[in-house]
């Protein structure tokens, strides 16, 4: 599953055209949900596939056809090389997190039981009903701004 | 089956597909492949805080998951606005041809 994850993620940002690296995206994105119930993360499972692969990426689908983009054709600009940069500060720096996950921690021992009871939707909303009541009404907030800014910005003609 | 796969074993996981995303946002052209690999990069985060939720058996961190992702969705929307706008404006989704911000 994470082998699958990974190869979905390069073939999204490797592929061409806008609409085949969304399908793959799509695909990682059923794979992280299975990570997740490996984790016993059942209501983030749900709420991944139901939140990306639902809503996010009918909008990214719904854009592309809209703008209707074609393949990426090359940059005319001497732009190679700054990519040839960027890719190896990329790859040195997940070696370097790599390394200090793998030597800096010492295995802690897992409890399933204790996981199973996290991960419940009855734990998590309580959580969310009492210790996380006042995040939650700023999310409110955060989305009901946000649906009036992509409305108004998607409307005004821009000049 | 839990047992058996260490907590490093999601942690590389998140920190591989992140590194994919940043190569993404920092290589490609099209500003809507650039968003999914925001999406990625938000996402292996999200991987990374639900291992260790459950690894130590405290909700708390998949409740930060569920704002993580609250928070994507809200950004995707004005993201993917702006694309629109910035596509009626410029007729293009290429990031390097955009330059009205440049001085």
């Amino acid at each position: 599953m994470a082998i699958i994850a990974i190869a979905s993620a390069i073939l999204t940002i490797a592929s061409r055209h806008a609409v085949r690296s969304a399908m793959a995206l799509v695909v990682h994105f059923f794979m992280l949900s299975g990570l997740y119930l490996t984790l016993n993360a059942q209501f983030l499972a749900v709420l991944q596939i139901l939140v990306y692969a639902g809503a996010i990426m009918v909008l990214v689908i719904f854009v592309i056809m809209l703008l209707n983009v074609g393949d990426e054709e090359k940059s005319k600009n001497q732009f190679q090389a700054k990519q040839y940069i960027a890719v190896g500060l990329a790859v040195t720096f997940s070696l370097v997190l790599v390394s200090m996950f793998i030597a800096n921690f010492n295995v802690r021992q897992f409890d399933p039981a204790m996981s199973i009871s996290a991960g419940t939707v009855q734990s998590l909303g309580k959580e969310l009903f009492t210790n996380f009541l006042f995040p939650v009404e700023a999310i409110a907030i955060l989305l009901t701004a946000a649906i009036v800014g992509a409305i108004v910005l998607a409307k005004r003609k821009l000049n | 089956m839990l047992q058996s796969i260490p907590l490093e074993y999601y942690l590389v996981i998140a920190a591989i597909i992140f590194t994919i995303g940043t190569i993404g946002v920092l290589t490609r052209r099209n500003a809507i492949i650039i968003f999914m690999s925001i999406e990625l990069m938000l996402n292996s985060v999200n991987l990374t805080l639900v291992s260790f939720s459950s690894f130590f058996g405290d909700s708390a961190g998949q409740v930060f998951v569920f704002f993580v992702m609250s928070v994507a969705a809200a950004e995707a929307a004005i993201g993917l606005a702006i694309v629109l706008a910035l596509f009626r404006a410029k007729k293009t989704v290429y990031v390097d041809e955009v330059n009205i911000l440049k001085w």
